[in-house]
């Protein structure tokens, strides 16, 4: 079929039911080699189940896939040889040392010998951890260190792709940059990499993004594209009263959405200068204080807002 | 079936070992355990009978029957606590249990004994206890039994229907240690290596490593037999420890070939812990796999093993069942070697049925064991 050598990542129907619920439903797409891909979307999208199934950790229920050139059904033993992933949990182990974690993953890739040296040097280079703090239990590891170690580990047997499910969560913004210029550098280097955040200033740094929800793909393209998908103009209401006005704006004539941005409103209007004057004047109305109304241009977060609206909402919880 | 290779098994094993090293709790269990519990239960368990409390109502106050009173008493098995007047006295002592038996000679013992007839006397037991009780019948007859043999040899023509001369072998002074430290081996060792490879697999998921582990081009077999060789050493040294304690504390005998043992015991140690991974990956709870482990190792390994009952004696029903239990072939083989010094051609049966035992732990363990993540 497609298993031609140069594709990177993929998919047609990939699809995924536990019992009744399915969980990933008919996504496609194609990633070319050198991509940083993006899968963005609230939790229960169907993000993680993607990833699995193309990681050899679950077998689609129906569709298929091509990973570094071997089929996501037949050949999941081999893909992983070829694949690096890190999981959103913190996966290294804890009671073993930096040092003892590497020769434990190095081990199962086969890296051995010089060029185990060579990736060890590369690892300590790349996390910053020197020989010194080698010898102390990973779990006593700041978290950002952690999670480059994480990716350390994913990727000593240098894989042509690299999964990573939403690996900067929980770690503050100084080191969620510190480990997306890693990514970079991986890219740089010729990987591709597949990336599942819910960070929206993450998905701005992918070269493309698949905007996940309730298990299916809603929108593929890169930031930039996917933000023109909004074609309405957005107003930014600045007020005390966020969540009251954005309920009290929600379904009114000539209001397409109105949703929290920050401690502000956005809402998105079929006409802005008649909406600028109209809508101060409807919330005051209701007694709700209006101190400001500027047009903005839409952010990620926006479309994103507004496209998960028309296809009916989130899931709950 | 991809190949398995040597480089990934070792890595498995060798962080195996890091990780049982790191843990104080897992290290106690594995080592100090085994010599406690073969310490602790060989002085429990025992069969041996000795000092049992009896009282005395002697109602012929001759030569004759204070030389009966003697005999029980120099027999070492007794100790004449109480001599009694009435036989009112015998109810209380035997209810309230200060006594275990009364021994009640008549008023014409001498009588009889002078001529010439048969010379009842009365064992009153306290059944409560059964197994003492036959146990020290078993004594009060012999005792009198030898006593109208000497009596007959002084002159007095007493007939003696039988007399019975036995020797009993491999275990000669009949000291139930003896029997029980190699029976413990088995029972301890299939206990523990369960217990400790239950919390193995289960650990990994809990602690959410599983999934980069499933993650890596490891095979599943690779990690089973990973995960099981530190805990095969561990297992290893445990028995020649339980051996030497035996040795040392309760002087059991060691006839056999060393090797044998430990051949026998790597089999039995592999089906143990395969067993044990087996629940581990099963339940992938430590808790529950734990709970799950000593429910499944404990009674059979103790009760249908033949470690303190004799299997023969046991209904059918339960007999059958034993066969499935390995700790019962272990046991058979660890008392062959140690107190009979036999080989393979006596053992070769059990040998088979612990082989069978740690080809079906293996197999359950990596059939249970999915690198699936849901």
């Amino acid at each position: 079929m497609f298993l031609n050598d140069t594709c990177a990542v993929e998919v047609t129907d990939l699809t995924k039911a536990f019992g009744s619920f399915t969980a990933v439903d008919h996504v496609s797409f194609v990633v070319e080699p050198g991509e940083i891909f993006g899968f963005l979307g609230p939790n229960g999208a169907g993000k993680t189940t993607t990833i699995r199934m193309l990681t050899g950790l679950l077998l689609p229920t129906s569709g298929d896939g091509c990973v570094a050139g071997l089929d996501i059904l037949e050949d999941t033993e081999e893909l992983k040889q070829r694949i690096g992933y890190m999981s959103q949990l913190f996966s290294l182990y804890g009671d073993l040392t930096v040092e003892e974690n590497i020769a434990f993953f190095a081990g199962l890739y086969g890296v051995t010998g010089e060029r185990l040296e060579r990736r060890r040097a590369w690892v300590r280079a790349m996390t910053g951890i020197d020989e010194k703090s080698g010898g102390q239990l990973t779990s006593e590891l700041p978290l950002g260190w952690k999670q480059r170690l994480a990716l350390g580990c994913a990727v000593l047997h240098e894989p042509r792709i690299l999964f990573l499910d939403e690996p900067t969560s929980g770690v503050d913004p100084v080191a969620r940059r510190n480990f997306w210029e890693l990514i970079y550098t991986l890219a740089d280097g010729g990987t591709t990499v597949l990336v599942s955040t819910h960070y929206m200033e993450e998905a701005e740094y992918c070269h493309r993004l698949a905007l996940m929800n309730r298990g299916k793909l809603i929108a593929l393209d890169t930031p930039k594209a996917i933000k023109a998908l909004m074609t309405e103009p957005l107003l930014e209401i600045r007020t005390a009263h966020g969540p009251a006005v954005a309920q009290a704006l929600q379904g009114q004539p000539g209001v397409t959405e109105a949703a929290m941005f920050g401690r502000a409103v956005h809402v998105a209007v079929e006409n802005a200068q008649a909406a600028a004057v109209a809508l101060p004047a409807f919330l005051a109305a209701r007694g709700l204080d209006v101190q400001a109304v500027t047009p903005v241009r839409p952010s990620l977060e926006d479309v994103f807002v507004a496209l998960v609206r028309r296809e009916g909402g989130a899931v709950a919880g | 079936m991809r190949r398995l290779s040597l480089k990934r098994l070792w890595a498995m094993a060798r962080k195996e070992w890091l990780h049982i090293r790191r843990d104080s709790r897992s290290l106690a269990m594995a080592f100090a355990v085994p010599g406690l519990m073969v310490v602790l239960f060989g002085y429990v368990i025992t069969f041996d009978v000795r000092d049992i409390h009896m009282a005395v109502l002697d109602q012929s106050h001759t030569t004759q029957s204070r030389d009966l009173v003697d005999a029980f008493r120099s027999s070492g098995y007794f100790r004449v606590t109480r001599q009694l007047d009435d036989d009112a006295e015998i109810a209380p002592l035997l209810t309230r249990g200060s006594v275990r038996l009364v021994l009640v000679i008549p008023p014409d013992f001498s009588k009889h004994l002078a001529a010439a007839e048969p010379a009842p006397v009365q064992a009153l037991v306290d059944g409560g206890d059964a197994n003492t009780a036959s146990i020290a019948i078993n004594y009060a007859q012999a005792i009198v039994t030898s006593y109208s043999a000497t009596a007959v040899l002084k002159g007095v023509p007493l007939p003696v229907p039988i007399a019975v001369d036995s020797r009993v072998w491999y275990n000669e002074d009949l000291k139930s240690s003896s029997m029980i430290v190699p029976g413990l081996m088995a029972t301890i060792m299939m206990i523990l290596s369960a217990l400790l490879t239950s919390l193995t697999i289960a650990r990994e998921w809990e602690r959410g490593t599983m999934e980069q582990l499933a993650a890596t081009p490891v095979h599943r077999l690779e990690v089973i037999l990973g995960k099981l060789l530190p805990y095969l050493g561990i297992g290893a040294i445990d028995i020649v420890l339980v051996a030497v304690v035996g040795g040392i504390v309760f002087a059991v005998p060691f006839r056999g070939n060393p090797v044998l043992l430990m051949v026998t015991a790597m089999l039995f140690l592999v089906g143990a812990q395969g067993l044990g991974m087996f629940i581990s990956a099963a339940t992938k709870s430590q808790f529950l796999a734990t709970q799950l482990a000593m429910i499944t190792t404990f009674l059979p390994a103790t009760l249908l093993s033949g470690l303190m009952f004799d299997l023969s004696s046991m209904p059918k029903v339960l007999q059958v069942i034993s066969l499935a239990v390995p700790a019962r072939y272990f046991i058979t083989a660890t008392r062959g070697i140690f107190l009979k010094g036999v080989g393979l051609d006596v053992l070769w049966g059990q040998a088979l049925g612990m082989a069978l035992f740690a080809l079906a732990g293996l197999a359950l363990a990596v059939h249970a064991f999915k690198k699936e993540i849901a």
